[in-house]
């Protein structure tokens, strides 16, 4: 047992700190730090470095363009890349549907959207959820009929990120209507500027543009667009969906906000003296810390043993990353609230214009608040981990 | 980076789990508990057979010079258990003052004993007033010839009652809160002028409140620099928090298991009460604050190797903090989940609860800790 990294793994570190410090352009990374949206352009151009480093799908297997890292390599880069801060790659297409892809998918599919992906020339959403399957997800009722060498899709999605800069979507259609509800579902990949698609937006409680309604009507897609086969979406999206587990606590962001919740709490004073001094928040930071310091360990532990014993048999301690994860990000906004106290009230009402800089910093710190409240929700509420870890892990 | 055990302490794991399986189901602890001095010298006699009570000793001592990670499996199997006999006082506690300061003659004289199990040993260190606070020592050594005299009184005294050997804090210059001006000594239980009042400790361990009247110890019986004691005593206590975190991990994965077995087995209203969600989501709570509580076990038996003592404290603060949060939260709840019959002293259910609350409040408690941690600064 040893919990050191090893020389190789620090200098692989210093490595990726490196080329972060380096090549991450510095608007997209004071932005980041500020809690500001990115536009579609910088998100893009960054990813686009990244590929061109060749990290821009690190953790793929080496034939479709990974790097090969192990998983505590893989791990590291995912920290130091959250704690730069700079974007993450755009999980729906490197995470999600590219690995259902090189998995379920046939060579020629393999090979037209693998490198798209990659250098984000396809901006991916994902077609998951409806407006009455959350977390019951298996109900849903968006409908792929099949014609000839088409389908017809109808129905509607919703609380999908980002769909406004979408160029593809992986959606989940039931394609058997009369089979057990998970067994009549099929996993489709089509274009967003197929006719009868409309997007609506989602205003969310912090005034942010995150996420849509997805609405379709009659439109046409052709069978190949089908990823593995009929009716067995239902397998691909578990695979899908069991494949972000240790990224999903997001630590590296967490140790950057409480750098930053240090930072300010330096300049902003309470009773003449810097908020840091104050012993009860002092008190409340090191609970998060320590909270977070725990984590970071449990996640070690998942990684280290996803590098042992292989991806297939997952950790039971993996399922305490998204309750813990999400709660203690949640905590260190909370903080951050904290800090600046009655400063929290103005609001910028251009919130989500990134090139608006009139306002001071401050004003992203309650949206910010506001929009984490998502994170115990989205990715299977905390209640859904909660109920895996009694049936996967207790046996009850 | 590596979590998993080496082949050696695969074995070692696996010995000790099984020692304790054949021997310590909870009839057994309660049949131990009314032996004389409440533990049993068949069970020790055991530990010391199968090499668990020379663990961490030097070879050259006559030990395995095991590390911090031995120490951790073996205490965590002990926690499991809940043991009663005192490897804490005697091994980690007793063992660490010999191992880090004691000379080679006080190695010679004390460390043999430990391991054939002839001799155990207490940290009689709590005064009236003390509290948490190490440097707070008003029981003086007072040089007399070579030698020296101690007089004072300390309190809850982990195996004081039973113990041959006392390790006895006592201030050989300053005043009350002086950093330095501490000694250490090795005082024999039986030295004239020591007068022992034991009593059991409400986990079912025993303790003792000790007054030490002029009681004449010889220049051989300071370990390390008698003015100078406390990074030793900082040391060896970090050492015993460390190793009571374990010991705490074991007795919530027990105590979890119980519940979750308790859950699926009680039925209500025609079915287990497993079945219902709110219970479910109890049970899945434990198990989250169970997995941390294992990662600071684990992340403070790593910093016994940090070089630098002030992020050891810090981590093994960190470390206690979280153990006493899950600790309490597991313990009240596995009584909660069990209902009625948690409450009884004749389920085990209760006694981790119990073990777990003693714990939190030993060498500082999660208040304590998470002074210590705000002070230093973790991340």
């Amino acid at each position: 047992m040893d919990l050191a990294f090893s020389k190789e793994e620090i200098a692989f570190r210093e490595e990726v700190r490196a080329f972060f410090r380096d090549n991450v352009p510095p608007e997209t990374r004071r932005k980041m730090v500020e809690g500001r949206h990115l536009s579609k352009d910088e998100m893009v151009a960054w990813w686009r470095i990244l590929n061109k480093k060749g990290w821009g799908v690190s953790h793929w297997p080496k034939e479709y363009g990974g790097t090969g890292w192990s998983s505590v390599q893989q791990y590291i880069f995912n920290e130091e890349l959250q704690m730069h801060p700079a974007p993450a790659p755009l999980a729906f297409g490197v995470s999600m549907v590219g690995p259902v892809i090189y998995t379920f998918g046939n060579e020629k599919q393999k090979q037209h959207y693998l490198p798209r992906i990659a250098n984000v020339d396809d901006w991916w959403c994902q077609g998951f959820s409806e407006p009455g399957s959350g977390s019951d997800l298996a109900s849903l009722k968006t409908k792929a009929e099949r014609k000839g060498d088409k389908y017809i899709i109808n129905g509607q999605k919703t609380w999908t990120t980002l769909a406004q800069h979408a160029d593809m979507i992986f959606c989940l259609c039931r394609t058997d209507t009369s089979a057990k509800k998970q067994m009549g579902i099929s996993f489709i990949v089509f274009s967003m500027k197929s006719k009868g698609v409309t997007v609506r937006p989602i205003e969310t409680i912090d005034g942010g543009h995150e996420v849509n309604e997805v609405f379709f009507d009659d439109v046409e897609v052709p069978v190949e667009n089908l990823i593995g086969e009929e009716n067995k979406g239902w397998d691909y999206a578990k695979f899908l969906l069991g494949n972000e587990r240790t990224g999903i606590a997001r630590v590296g962001v967490s140790k950057e906000r409480l750098r930053r919740i240090k930072e300010l709490a330096s300049k902003v004073e309470s009773n003449g003296k810097p908020v840091i001094e104050d012993q009860g928040f002092r008190e409340k930071l090191a609970a998060c810390e320590i909270e977070l310091k725990a984590l970071e360990l449990t996640q070690l532990r998942v990684v280290a043993d996803e590098g042992k014993h292989g991806k297939g048999k997952p950790n039971p301690a993996s399922s305490v990353l998204k309750i813990k994860g999400s709660e203690i990000q949640q905590t260190t906004t909370e903080l951050l609230m904290e800090v600046i106290g009655p400063f929290a009230a103005p609001y910028d009402e251009h919130g989500d214009d990134a090139s608006n800089e009139t306002m001071d910093w401050t004003a992203q710190i309650a949206p910010s608040y506001f929009n984490n409240r998502k994170v115990s929700i989205y990715g299977g509420s905390n209640e859904i981990q909660r109920n895996i870890i009694t049936k996967a892990v207790l046996g009850l | 980076m590596d979590f998993d055990l080496s082949e050696e302490q695969r074995l070692l794991k696996e010995s000790v789990d099984g020692l304790l399986t054949d021997s310590y189901d909870f009839d057994a602890r309660k049949k131990y508990q009314k032996e004389k001095g409440g533990w049993s010298k068949a069970v020790w006699g055991k530990l010391a057979e199968q090499g668990l009570l020379g663990l961490p000793f030097a070879e050259a001592d006559g030990g395995f010079g095991a590390g911090a990670v031995e120490t951790m499996i073996v205490m965590e199997a002990l926690g499991k258990a809940l043991v009663l006999e005192p490897y804490l006082a005697t091994v980690v506690i007793g063992g660490g003052f010999l191992r880090h300061g004691g000379s080679a003659e006080q190695k010679a004289a004390h460390i043999p004993g430990i391991i054939d199990g002839s001799k155990t040993f207490a940290f009689a260190q709590l005064e009236k007033n003390s509290r948490y606070d190490l440097a707070d020592v008003s029981t003086t050594a007072k040089k007399k010839g070579a030698g020296w005299v101690i007089d004072g009184e300390k309190f809850v005294v982990l195996n004081g009652e039973n113990a041959d050997t006392l390790i006895v804090t006592a201030r050989t210059k300053g005043s009350r809160h002086d950093k330095t001006g501490i000694g250490v000594f090795l005082v024999p239980a039986n030295a004239k002028g020591v007068t022992r009042k034991g009593y059991a400790t409400q986990d079912g361990l025993h303790a003792a409140d000790i007054t030490f009247t002029g009681v004449e110890v010889g220049s051989d019986a300071a370990i390390g620099d008698p003015e100078n004691g406390l990074p030793l005593i900082e040391r060896v206590v970090d050492e015993a928090r460390t190793a009571m975190c374990a010991e705490a991990v074991g007795a919530m994965d027990e105590s979890l298991k119980t519940t979750v077995e308790y859950l699926k087995t009680r039925k209500q209203f025609g079915v287990p009460i497993g079945s219902f969600q709110t219970l479910q989501h109890r049970a899945a709570d434990m198990f989250v604050a169970l997995e941390q509580a294992r990662s600071m076990s684990m992340f403070a038996t790593m910093a016994a190797d940090f070089e630098d003592a002030k992020e050891r404290a810090t981590a093994v603060a960190a470390a206690k903090v979280q153990i006493g949060k899950s600790g309490k939260f597991i313990g009240q709840q596995s009584i909660q989940l069990h209902g009625g019959i948690g409450m009884t002293q004749e389920a085990k259910i209760g006694h981790y609860f119990k073990r777990l609350a003693m714990i939190e409040n030993t060498f500082g408690d999660t208040d304590y800790h998470l002074r210590c941690v705000a002070e230093g600064g973790l991340v």
